[in-house]
């Protein structure tokens, strides 16, 4: 019904074929950019002149005879936690203000080596930390579907952004669901790769055994076509690995075996509901399986997740003390080393990363290590076994990506554990390593896009990609877009 | 219902631990957030977890060995461009006195 190939493998064969040039491309990229900003605050910095010059040296390359790279001429946003040579880079954080990287991160590097063309970093909440990136130190996103609503977060903006139709792709991270929630809000594929698949080099680290960046784009195909330009082993980062391909070598859904936790997606919103049993019909119209599966614990995975994440995160932000890089409070008077690392901290970090370093740092202290965060390591290992024996049974878990479309901004702001409950579909995927998608499946009634999220083994990104193109062969919820865009 | 926060002295000495100077209103919006939070993550205690391994990560157990390779390293100029107060030509980052 639908072209399965969005504008990522469109703009590259474009621009293999010579009929648009990288150049004309990106200056209608950075058009798009400047055009929406004012509305969504999509982006934190924009990167007119280098993506220009990427853009007329790959023109140059193509004019000459000399081969391009397989997303050569693509024009991508990146989070703003994911580190870029020469372009700022906050992680949208205060503490973090005036930082320019000296390296890429091993993501973003693969990218520019396989010519896609950074445009810009895209706004996020503060250290990755938030689910509607109103933590941000530069202020919130707009959802491109509806400005009063939030984008989801934290990867808002690169959601937003591609939702808008403003690039073709982004990369994000998802540490908790932060590709996949924002996804599902802003009616755009959302891709977490399996633990490992993507190196973390020059990821801003939030909480080390759980970060993975990941892709966005408006197809399944698209986004596959990202991830596997920045998949791989990389010796920066010891648990990288060169996993087996992400991208599909077959299509089609026939025999595919989609388990359906019931009794834990219970109690989802009424058009949440609806549009993910249409997401199934679909899959079974395509000759897919769908059958019941219970999966035990999931009710355990946010209060596990918020003492791991919390407990890392205290960890990885002691690096931010006012001394190498970023913001440093000033001193009235001379003071003690210690004292400006305790202001540094307490007026460059916004509230949200606060109280997860006190968290953090409550459950790694002495008197509360074994009752909170031994056993959360606990728990989550049953968590991973449990996912293991349903994987077992079936090829993928499908649910609703989150339990209600885009809520209003503002909503949840100023109640961090009613925030922390909207991730209850997505936190699980990081605590079990497993990979994730997220794909649009429909509308609320007032006009807010759903998300479905299909869940699969360990490496077996392809599944998740086979089953979102056919899916997207049969519906055309992808290729609706925001009035905005 | 009511979650007694955590009690202000132990908010400061669980931020002091953590470096942060926190103002007395943090103190308090903390103490109350965090009793609030704990309340709610306490509920995996009642899961049974007799002798089960605790799960620190999802990566394979060993990882692989690199050739010990000479390789070039951040340029010193470049590693400290981004730092607040530097001696640049010297090559030091500068914090306030430590010693005397």
């Amino acid at each position: 019904m639908s072209d399965r190939r969005g504008p990522v493998l469109a703009v590259r064969d474009q621009v293999a074929r010579g009929e648009r040039t990288a150049e004309a491309v990106t200056r209608e990229a950075l058009a798009a950019v400047t055009r929406c900003e004012p509305a969504l605050h999509a982006f934190t910095a924009v990167a007119t002149e280098a993506a220009l010059s990427q853009a007329a040296a790959i023109d140059r390359r193509r004019a000459a005879g000399e081969p391009l790279g397989p997303l050569a001429g693509v024009p991508i946003a990146v989070k703003d936690n994911l580190c870029t040579r020469g372009i700022p880079t906050t992680a949208a954080s205060a503490i973090l203000r005036g930082f320019v990287p000296p390296y890429d991160a091993t993501a973003v590097a693969r990218l520019v080596a396989a010519d896609a063309i950074i445009v810009g970093k895209t706004n996020c909440d503060e250290f990755a930390m938030g689910s509607s990136t109103e933590n941000s130190a530069l202020g919130p996103t707009a959802n491109p579907w509806a400005v009063t609503r939030t984008p989801g977060g934290s990867s808002g903006g690169s959601a937003a952004a591609v939702a808008a139709r403003a690039v073709p792709a982004s990369l994000g991270s998802d540490t908790g669901g932060s590709i996949r929630q924002p996804a599902a809000f802003c009616g755009v594929v959302g891709l977490k790769p399996t633990y490992g698949r993507v190196s973390r080099y020059g990821l801003l680290a939030f909480a080390s055994s759980l970060d993975q960046i990941g892709p966005f784009a408006i197809t399944a195909d698209d986004a596959a076509a990202v991830l596997a330009a920045i998949e791989g082993a990389d010796t920066f980062d010891a648990t990288s690995v060169d996993a087996p391909p992400s991208t599909p070598a077959e299509t089609g859904v026939r025999g595919l075996r989609i388990g359906v936790p019931r009794a834990f997606i219970a109690g989802v919103d009424a058009a949440v509901s609806t549009a993910f049993d249409g997401a199934l019909a679909a899959w079974r119209e395509l000759g897919a399986t769908i059958v019941d599966v219970d999966l035990p614990h999931g009710s355990l995975a946010i209060p596990v997740y918020y003492l791991i994440a919390t407990a890392e995160a205290s960890s990885n932000l002691a690096r931010y003390d006012g001394v190498r890089y970023g913001f440093r409070a000033g001193a009235a008077a001379p003071e003690s080393l210690r004292g400006m690392y305790e202001r540094t901290r307490d007026e460059g970090f916004g509230p949200e990363v606060k109280r997860r370093i006190m968290l953090g740092t409550y459950v790694l202290s002495a008197g509360y290590y074994d009752a909170y965060y031994l056993k959360a390591q606990q728990v989550r290992a049953k968590l991973r076994d449990a996912y293991a024996g349903v994987l077992a049974q079936v090829d993928v878990i499908a649910t609703p990506t989150t339990p209600t479309a885009a809520f209003p901004l503002g909503e949840k702001a100023s109640d961090p554990l009613q925030m922390y409950l909207a991730d209850i579909f997505t936190v699980s995927a990081n605590l079990v390593g497993v990979p994730a998608i997220s794909l649009p499946c429909g509308f609320s009634p007032d006009g807010l896009p759903i998300g479905c999220q299909l869940t699969g083994r360990m490496w077996e990104e392809a599944t998740l990609v086979r089953a979102g193109a056919a899916y997207q062969s049969a519906t055309d919820w992808h290729l609706q877009a925001p009035s905005l865009a | 219902m009511a979650v007694p926060p955590l009690d202000d002295a132990e908010v400061r000495r669980i931020a002091a631990l953590a470096h942060l100077a926190l103002t007395d209103d943090e103190v308090q919006l903390f103490g109350r957030q965090l009793g609030e939070i704990l309340e709610y993550v306490r509920q995996i205690q009642a899961e049974p977890t007799d002798g089960v391994i605790p799960m620190s990560h999802v990566g394979r157990t060993a990882s692989g060995e690199r050739a010990d390779a000479l390789v070039p390293s951040l340029d010193r100029r470049e590693a400290l461009g981004n730092a607040p107060d530097a001696a640049r030509e010297a090559g030091y980052f500068k914090v306030p006195r430590v010693i005397g």
